[in-house]
């Protein structure tokens, strides 16, 4: 035992092992490597679903794609071929940027008092919480909600799937702009109330600019992920095969909805249809994530210290 | 578990006076020529040459800023872990370079320990610390006596034998950092490099760790990262001192000035710049 | 430090050339910011209220049945949800199974294994796993996995057929593409951006120093993982578990599309079977009266239960974040 601790003795230097060779035998460095090699291999895993799904839906979709794809009614007879699928891709920027004008600036001002107003509140620890929480709330639950609490009185329309998606949309906004309110550093409050500056006119003209490009990347988010919900949806807009400009009066329809209701269909025309929806919804969806990334990098690289 | 047991009889119990040792019996571990770091293209230590001796205690002093730490990372290839960083020149260690593409950078870990700035026990038990080491190697032996050997001879023992249950984090800050020496003795290294082991330290703590490094000398190679020069002259053998070279474009290098005896380094250096460093700090 | 050079100089102007909002501006703009803040509060309980509300005449009719009958037949006003929460369970945990360790995996890849310049690159692939729509993954699921699974199932099938429990667990009823084990498949894709990004934020406040510590003693990199990375996360990633659970039953569309709509309990993974969201979209438009009572009912069963699992996760998270601080 006591040689245990014995250190190498002294010159003349015995047979000293090489440094080349690992003395704790081969398998430790093996179960590393197998350990790395596992560790690149789920990232594979998560990658290749990816090319797959994306890469199919361009194969399959890009054919459909076409003026007339984009602008033109939807079949009344669901079966036929042909374009086009207008009154969805109006649905969707219609009812999506609907439940952004609702859900960002209410989620900025949810976001400002949680960061601004009660930061060390009990109150405000509780809103913080249950915002995190909500943002685990499934979707088909908003969409029941708006169905019990609107639809039943007011009737379908898009306005309905708006605020479903709004609803969908606002923790998330309230918990990105809170982040992004506190990286700002407290030097910047300060100086703008050593200047005289109100908490108001200082919040809106000097905190809440520093912070915007965060805020906006985090919105888009939500904005992307709003626009691609569909189960929200299905009860509360139903669905049209004619353009609806009219958010709050009548059923309408969206990318998301047609591509669900026609990938059910057994006909190649629907089918066809459905690719090329989800190409188009696939496209407005990562152009938004992709912006996202965009202004976060900017907003990073700004904030580094 | 006797200290004596463990120690070679053919040591000469030299703790102080370092002068009298003789040059013959030097034993190199660390062969430094033209040593460097790079990260990424910028180049923050240069021209580094220096040997370290076996059962020495090597200081590198210098001012902040000056690549120190940097550099004695080198010595166990822990600079492989930043990203960029890359090492320059040529390092043995005994006889052997250090960055052959064959080396195997745990291996050397292993026989090459290191203490760190601030202790960093892992959120485990007294004993599980001291034996992770042991237990990673496939230590074979009686794990039990290993970690009472290695507890003695970081002084800690007595203080921590009726609580090896308890978290690490219930010890003091000294007792840490001793912990965590023990913790890199119980790997059974060769060389054990220090850095700045009592920058985080009070006083007290930290002669008591000097005391260890002078007691651990006996049987281990150590290289000691400091910015207190007395802490250098009081413990060590051999001084390097690095500086700072600020060049035109303002970048910043550290290079080595003097490499020496610790008593000449501190009495009579041959270069300016360490006299005034050293007669700038101690005033 | 940079926005403070760059805001500062130009604050004067900003506040001085305008007047400063008065007292009564102050005031209503807290007011404001308030009512943003407290929405959050009055949504929940609306949700709440409202689909209980609602479903209350199922829960009434049908009482304790509602949760423990396996009968579900509207025609004869029978509306027992358990083969449905039976669904919703079976395809979480395979979810869970095949997504937890391919996202711990990801995350440290991120934050362990990765160079630098590929970090960005990879976190953005993932958030693109992550905007896929729910539908585009049902859409591919329906049309290009359903049909080639089924030789699959019956290839796997064979090889565990004389397997104890394995030959009946990866057996079906009959075995078909649709099934319980194509949802799971397509959830632990949906769900593991996002067990993958709580995962990979615990790990990076694991302290460089522990790492350090590990690696010194000549700790090979796996070996380091599991001394330093992994006991500082273990609330992090039980809270990431319990949020990719939440995440699995809601998910509502995909599943609804490749589980097959034909409820059932068994112990067959390769078969048909129905979950408590997919019920309710497949379902709900021909519904009226109690029906539709008691498919809202089944709403509100998830929303609860994904407001207790997040309740949980984010305490957990919480907690753990409250002890790293203190260190």
């Amino acid at each position: 035992m006591s040689m245990t601790m014995t250190p190498p003795a002294p010159a003349p230097t015995p047979a000293r092992p090489s440094i080349r060779r690992s003395s704790a035998g081969p398998w430790r460095s093996a179960k590393s490597a197998i350990a790395s090699t596992l560790i690149v291999g789920s990232l594979v895993v998560a990658i290749v679903p990816l090319v797959l799904i994306v890469g199919y839906v361009i194969v399959r979709g890009i054919d459909s794609i076409s003026w007339a794809f984009l602008t033109d009614d939807i079949p009344i007879l669901s079966r036929s071929e042909g374009p086009g699928m207008g009154p969805a891709v109006v649905g969707t920027l219609l009812i999506t940027g609907a439940a952004t004008v609702m859900a960002v600036p209410l989620g900025v001002l949810g976001g400002i008092y949680l960061n601004e107003y009660s930061a060390r509140t009990a109150l405000g620890r509780v809103v913080r919480f249950l915002a995190e929480v909500m943002t685990g709330v499934p979707s088909i639950v908003m969409g029941l909600f708006i169905y019990s609490i609107w639809v039943l009185r007011f009737g379908v329309s898009g306005f309905a799937g708006a605020l479903a998606l709004g609803c969908l949309m606002l923790p998330v906004v309230i918990r990105t702009t809170e982040e992004m309110l506190k990286l700002v550093a407290p030097e910047l409050r300060e100086s703008a109330y050593a200047l005289g500056g109100r908490k108001a006119g200082t919040i809106l003209r000097v905190v809440l600019p520093a912070a915007a490009p965060g805020i906006v990347s985090g919105a888009l988010l939500a904005v992307a992920r709003a626009a691609g919900e569909t189960a929200p949806l299905l009860f509360t807009i139903l669905t049209v095969n004619a353009t609806n400009t009219n958010l709050f009066h009548g059923p309408n329809t969206t990318l998301s909805v047609q591509i669900f209701r026609n990938a059910q269909q057994v006909f190649p025309g629907p089918q066809q249809r459905a690719w090329g929806a989800a190409l188009t919804l696939i496209a407005i969806v990562f152009i938004f994530t992709l912006l996202s990334r965009g202004l976060s990098a900017v907003f990073s690289r700004k904030h580094r210290v | 578990m006797d200290e004596i047991d463990v120690t070679p009889a053919n040591v000469a119990p030299v703790i102080e006076g370092v002068d009298e040792q003789p040059e013959t019996a030097r034993e190199v571990v660390f062969e430094i020529r033209d040593g460097a770091v790079r990260y990424g293209s910028n180049l923050a230590v240069a021209d580094v040459n220096f040997d370290v001796g076996a059962r020495e205690i090597t200081a590198i002093i210098g001012p902040s800023g000056c690549g120190k730490s940097t550099f004695l990372r080198c010595l166990n290839r822990m600079n492989d872990f930043i990203p960029g960083a890359k090492v320059e020149g040529r390092i043995t260690y005994h006889g052997e370079n250090l960055y052959d593409p064959k080396v195997d950078a745990a291996e050397v870990r292993r026989r090459v320990g290191m203490v760190f700035q601030k202790p960093n026990p892992f959120p485990k038990s007294i004993f599980d610390n001291v034996a992770y080491g042991p237990r990673i190697n496939r230590f074979k032996g009686d794990l039990h006596d290993l970690v009472e050997q290695a507890l003695t001879r970081a002084a800690l023992w007595d203080e921590v034998k009726d609580k090896l249950k308890k978290s690490a984090y219930a010890l003091s800050g000294g007792q840490q950092q001793r912990l965590c020496i023990a913790r890199t003795l119980a790997v059974q290294p060769d060389v054990v490099l220090m850095d700045e082991p009592c920058s985080a330290l009070d006083p007290i703590a930290t002669s008591r760790i000097e005391d260890l490094m002078v007691e651990l000398k006996r049987d281990f190679t150590i290289v000691i990262v400091t910015h207190n020069m007395q802490q250098a002259a009081r413990v060590s053998d051999m001084t390097a001192f690095f500086t700072t070279d600020v060049g035109e474009d303002a970048s910043r290098v550290g290079r080595l000035v003097e490499f020496d005896r610790t008593h000449t380094i501190f009495t009579s250096p041959s270069d300016q710049r360490t006299e005034g460093y050293i007669t700038g700090r101690f005033g | 430090m940079a926005i403070h050079s760059e805001l500062l100089p130009a604050s004067p102007e900003h506040l001085g050339d305008s007047r400063p909002p008065g007292r009564g501006v102050d005031r209503a703009f807290r007011l404001l910011a308030f009512a943003g803040g407290i929405l959050v509060l009055v949504i929940l309980a609306l949700i709440a209220y409202s689909t209980i509300s609602k479903a209350w005449p199922a829960f009434r009719d049908e009482g304790i049945d509602y949760f423990t009958s396996d009968v579900w037949d509207p025609a004869h006003a029978a509306f027992g949800t358990l083969a449905f929460s039976f669904g919703t369970l079976v395809i979480s945990v395979i979810a869970l199974v095949i997504s937890v360790p391919v996202s711990i995996g990801i995350a440290l890849f991120i934050t362990e294994v990765s160079p630098r310049w590929l970090r960005r690159p990879v976190v953005t692939l993932i958030d693109l796993l992550a905007a896929v729509p729910s539908v585009v993954y049902g859409l591919w699921g329906l049309l290009v996995l359903v049909p080639a699974l089924p030789g699959f199932y019956q290839d796997w099938h064979d090889l565990f057929a004389d397997v104890p429990v394995l030959g009946s667990v990866f057996d079906g009823n009959p075995i078909a593409g649709k099934a319980f084990m194509t949802a799971g498949l397509i959830l632990a894709v949906m769900i593991t951006p996002i067990i993958t990004a709580v995962t990979r934020e615990t790990f990076a406040t694991v302290p460089q120093a522990q790492k350090d510590a590990a690696l010194a003693m000549g700790a090979t990199r796996w070996e380091m993982i599991r001394a330093a990375v992994f006991p500082h996360s273990r609330s992090g990633m039980t809270a990431a578990i319990l949020i990719g659970l939440g995440r699995a039953m809601g998910e509502t569309i995909a599943v609804a599309l490749v589980i097959g709509s034909s409820p059932q309990i068994t112990e067959k993974l390769f078969s048909s079977g129905d979950a408590l969201p997919s019920v309710i979209v497949n379902q709900f438009g021909e519904s009226t009266g109690t029906y539709q009572a008691a498919l809202i009912g089944m709403g509100v069963v998830l929303f609860f239960l994904t407001l207790m699992i997040g309740v949980i996760a984010r305490t957990v998270l919480a907690r753990s974040e409250r002890k790293l601080g203190a260190a």
